[in-house]
């Protein structure tokens, strides 16, 4: 009994994690239709930014980790995705091949072996079944969407990337820099994503590799909120973790994984768009 | 919401046609060029490749026209009917294990098959007793990814779930596919497959004359397929398919099902997918989760892109390259191949969305309008 | 070429470059080719087939996952042709064209049990990836228990690559065992092995054995996760034998010091040197004339002895159980004394009657 209990709060920490790591898609994809693969990659910038840190300190890892994704991103942008508005489906073929290159330099940097980032000592211990890291991974989780929340609706350059996200057009025809307003979006979700890699050395492998582990349930979560949708996004992490631990606890881990698949699909029955939709009168 | 979505996969526009001075030599090799490129191609695959290519490579070949076969398929969902397919691995994995089961039967004699002994498997499945039929499995082979995809394709297209959404979707379903295989040891052969196949149909599929065969075998169904799906584009259904993909409401609003155009679609690529998987298990004589998961997938996608998604040709040519590629820069530069991989994607998405063919077709077009303005 | 099958390459090159030194095989020098299996299997085939079929290789030595393996165990027996597999495996096969000089499970798996049970370890929880040797070793310790007066608390598989774990630490931690008993592979490891350990779980109170965990995984699962912890293997860079400090020394000198040894690599290098001995006693690379004179070929390795068992091609080795080190290396603990007689099908052991 206390292990049915204890998978509540296990739930929302699988919750926690799946809302690090899809926060900044949902924005890029969101709002540039970009369907970015290589953002699992820039996840691993982050973990790997966390690895050559260790020794200055976990915290500091955390900005840098942002900067160093959210460069990298920014580069993409500017470089290759920019050429590609109007194309999502061209965008995720591009960016896995980006994706690819990206794990091959890793390799050569860092070598094909998982390296060692070790957990800071005050992350040791924890409350209940609930390590402090994994506290530490929600309490993230939360400032990150407050963060981007704060960013969106109380400052002039989070209502022009409302703004663009509901209606290109009529933003730009209204004086709105659209292409400025997508190069600050890439840098913030690709910056997300390094955070979330940063994060994740806490919990599981640093490698070349790491970035595959995340990226399809990174977009299942994006595909249940809603393109967009801080709170569907929100709510489709908490959902799935929940769902992930208890299908789980019950079943195993490989059926648990094929059921979130198929609750998806179901779920995409009675809502096509996500959980929360965009109210636009446009037809497609 | 309304800019970037959709649009997506509409074709750049051709060039305007320009009036073509009415030369009649030229009108009837433009007739004429079609078949007789086809032909060549035909006589070289079928009877030049077999003589030049020693067994090993001829068999590498009936390898990559088994992908072709599949990519043929998301020629047609993808580059003629807009609808990115990323989970065609689980239609080829559904006809090879269909082909796998039935020939791992054959081998069996009667006794299990051995991935289940050592599984601890005690009895035949009842899954498995009706693939010991050969006529059975074959059908199988066709009929279940065909089933699958009608089934996904109703609910999904009803749905108007379309462009991500629905490449996402196909994603997750081969991700998940894999696990329930890999799960399934005394099913499935987990992740090991099956594999260790010793008679295919009377022929001892290791021996140089079989693979040969079964070269000529792949290499024909390919070409059948080929002229079946360009028939089918050249067809009304297909010029449907062609303005569904460039502006799926306006169809609607003329009266159309586009949901329903667009799942016979998806179910006749998976139909060719299956057909690739079941040739694949004897070519190769192995398959695995490892074949049908999400990279597998991108990959024959990314095949496509590069031969030129919008021709059949295209498809099947960039599928054939690609396969080449990745054989011929994994023997010798292994170190740089997912650099030039990877690479690659990025140039012929960024500089030739249209692919290979699509490169092609611009520079003879390039070529003969000069020759026409001299 | 993923993680550890890179380093189980440079070991065999080792092996290659000191026999070319020595003057070679039969006056000629060994010339290694080299592909690439990409950790697929269909292409460890396709390679396998190349090498054989176009480069015409004397033998062949590679493989790394039981998949790999059982994907060119077709190529090499029809075309027949040698394989040298040098990973510890699942047993249950003896095919006549591959040499297993990785050990079966009743050179590492059974020892381990039979340490656990020395030690009053009764209850067992089994954690393992969803692949054929976790789920073939936990049959063997399902029947090894129920003989044994042990009780198996439960059996948790997770897909391959899987990292979030705090379920089934969850679990573990509610069913109590004396030990876990751990099957995962790769990078899953390092998930596990974080979790439990921040979950609060120490390896004295509830220890785990792995089997898939050696030198070179320890780094990456980062030594104050696994610290203190039990694996099972023949060969630690540790042990102590004349011929491993020249091995490791060597390994170093070529490769950069910051570098391990594993039983996989010793393996590997151990196979390149039993087939250039089973060679010279054979006076000829021919493939049936090797695998006769391979039988009984005895060298003294860096694990200790090692001698060809000519029954079913595989290794007798030594069983050795050691514990994590605060500084990464592997102590051991345990060993069997002498080389234990390779048995796949595990017939001389009575318990294990029902399994085949």
């Amino acid at each position: 009994m206390e292990g049915v209990l204890n998978q509540l709060p296990i739930g929302l920490s699988i919750g926690a994690v799946l809302l690090l790591i899809a926060l900044g898609l949902t924005f890029t994809f969101g709002q540039m239709g970009v369907i970015n693969m290589a953002h699992g990659e820039f996840i691993m910038a982050g973990a790997y930014t966390a690895y050559l840190l260790q020794s200055v300190g976990f915290l500091i890892a955390l900005p840098a980790a942002f900067g160093v994704a959210g460069v990298m991103g920014l580069v993409l942008e500017r470089l290759l995705i920019r050429h590609f508005y109007g194309r999502p489906l061209d965008t995720l073929l591009l960016t896995w091949g980006v994706s690819l290159v990206l794990q091959q330099a890793a390799r050569d940097l860092f070598g094909a072996p998982n390296v060692q980032v070790v957990s800071p000592t005050w992350l040791r211990g924890g409350v209940g079944i609930l390590p402090y890291n994994r506290l530490f991974i929600m309490a993230l989780a939360v400032l990150s969407v407050v963060a981007i929340w704060a960013y969106l609706h109380r400052t002039g350059q989070g209502r022009r990337m409302r703004a663009v996200m509901q209606n290109r057009r009529l933003a730009a025809t209204s004086g709105i820099n659209t292409g400025r307003v997508d190069q600050v979006t890439f840098f913030i979700g690709s910056g997300l994503a390094g955070i979330a890699g940063v994060a994740l050395t806490l919990i599981g492998p640093v490698g070349p590799t790491l970035g595959t582990y995340y990226i399809v349930d990174a977009f299942l979560v994006v595909v249940a909120g809603g393109l967009g949708q801080l709170k569907g996004a929100v709510l489709a992490a908490l959902g799935l973790g929940l769902l992930n631990s208890y299908a789980e606890f019950w079943s195993d881990a490989s059926l648990a994984k094929v059921i979130v698949f198929v609750a998806i699909i179901g779920f995409l029955q009675l809502r096509p768009q996500g959980l929360f939709v965009l109210r636009s009168r446009a037809l497609s | 919401m309304t800019a970037f979505q959709d649009s997506t996969v509409a074709a750049p526009a051709e060039p305007p046609a320009r009036p073509v001075p009415a030369e009649p030599a030229p009108a009837r090799w433009t007739r004429l060029r079609g078949p007789a490129v086809f032909t060549a191609v035909a006589v070289l695959m079928l009877v030049v490749a077999p003589l030049a290519l020693e067994p090993f490579r001829l068999g590498l070949l009936a390898k990559y026209l088994c992908y072709a076969i599949v990519a043929l398929g998301i020629g047609l969902t993808w580059g003629q009917g807009g609808m990115l397919t990323l989970g065609q691995g689980v239609f080829f994995g559904l006809g090879g294990y269909a082909m796998g089961m039935y020939l791992k039967l054959h081998d069996a004699g009667g006794d299990l098959p051995d991935f289940m002994v050592w599984s601890g498997v005690d009895h035949l499945p009842a899954l498995w007793r009706p693939f010991g039929n050969p006529v059975f499995a074959l059908a199988m082979v066709v009929v279940l990814p065909v089933a699958v995809a009608l089934l996904l394709g109703v609910l999904v297209f009803r749905q108007r779930v379309r462009g991500a959404y629905f490449a996402i979707l196909t994603q997750a379903l081969a991700a998940a596919l894999v696990i329930l295989l890999v799960g399934q040891q005394g099913l499935t052969g987990g992740t090991n497959g099956l594999t260790n196949f010793f008679d295919f149909f009377g022929n001892d599929v290791a021996a140089d004359g079989t693979q040969r065969g079964l070269y000529v075998l792949v290499a024909a169904v390919l070409g059948v397929l080929y002229l079946g799906a360009r028939q089918l584009v050249r067809s009304r259904f297909g010029r449907l398919l062609l303005a569904i993909r460039d502006g799926e409401d306006r169809v609607r609003f003329l009266g159309y099902d586009p949901a329903a155009v667009k799942t016979v679609t998806f179910a006749i690529s998976a139909g060719m997918a299956g057909i690739a998987g079941a040739l694949f298990v004897p070519v190769v004589g192995i398959i695995s989760p490892a074949l049908l998961g999400v990279v597998p997938s991108l990959e024959l996608v990314v095949g496509v892109a590069v031969g030129g998604r919008y021709a059949l040709a295209g498809a099947v040519l960039g599928a054939v390259v690609m396969g080449y590629a990745k054989t011929y820069f994994s023997e010798e530069l292994p170190e740089a191949w997912l650099y030039l991989q990877g690479a690659l994607f990025i140039l012929v998405m960024t500089l030739a969305p249209k692919g290979l063919t699509g490169l092609a077709v611009t520079l003879w077009r390039s070529v003969t309008r000069r020759r026409a303005a001299a | 070429m993923a993680i550890s099958e890179v380093t189980v390459k440079d070991a065999e090159l080792l092996a290659i470059d000191e026999i070319n030194a020595a003057g070679g095989v039969l006056g000629k020098k060994i010339e290694p080719v080299i592909e690439d299996g990409a950790s697929d299997w269909p292409t460890f085939a396709e390679k396998a087939t190349k090498l054989i079929a176009q480069d015409r290789v004397a033998t062949v030595f590679g493989g790394w996952t039981s998949a790999s393996r059982k994907a060119m165990l077709p190529v090499f027996e029809k075309r027949k042709a040698l394989l040298w597999y040098p990973v510890q495996y699942e047993g249950l096969e003896s095919s006549p064209y591959i040499f297993y000089t990785g050990a079966t499970t009743n050179q590492q798996i059974v020892p381990g049990l039979d340490y656990l049970k020395e030690k009053g370890k009764k209850k067992l929880f089994l954690v393992g990836s969803d692949y054929v040797f976790p789920r073939t070793a936990n049959k063997i310790i399902k029947a090894y228990a129920a003989a044994n007066g042990m009780q198996i608390l439960g059996e948790e598989y997770t897909p391959l690559g899987h990292t979030e774990y705090s379920t089934l630490v969850n679990k573990v931690i509610e069913a109590k065992p004396d030990a876990v008993f751990n099957t995962l592979n790769g990078d899953s490891n390092v998930a596990f092995f974080k979790q439990l350990k921040s979950a609060g779980v120490t390896a004295d109170q509830m220890p785990v054995m792995s089997v898939s965990v050696a030198e070179e995984e320890v780094k990456g699962i980062g030594v104050d996760n696994i610290a203190g912890q039990l694996v099972a293997w023949n060969y630690y860079q540790t042990t102590d034998t004349p011929e491993n400090q020249k091995f490791v020394a060597a390994f170093k000198a070529k490769y950069g010091a910051d570098k391990v040894t594993s039983d996989p690599m010793e393996a590997g290098y151990n196979a390149v040197y039993l087939w250039a001995e089973a060679v010279k006693k054979a006076g000829s690379t021919d493939v049936e004339a090797v695998k006769k004179a391979a039988a009984g070929v005895t060298l003294a390795r860096p694990e200790g002895q090692v001698t060809i068992d000519g029954d079913n091609q595989h290794v007798y080795k030594t069983a050795r159980i050691g514990v994590v080190q605060p500084d990464g290396q592997i102590k051991e603990v345990w060993n069997s004394g002498k080389p234990i007689k390779p048995d796949p099908y595990l017939k001389t052991y009575s318990w294990a009657g029902g399994l085949v």
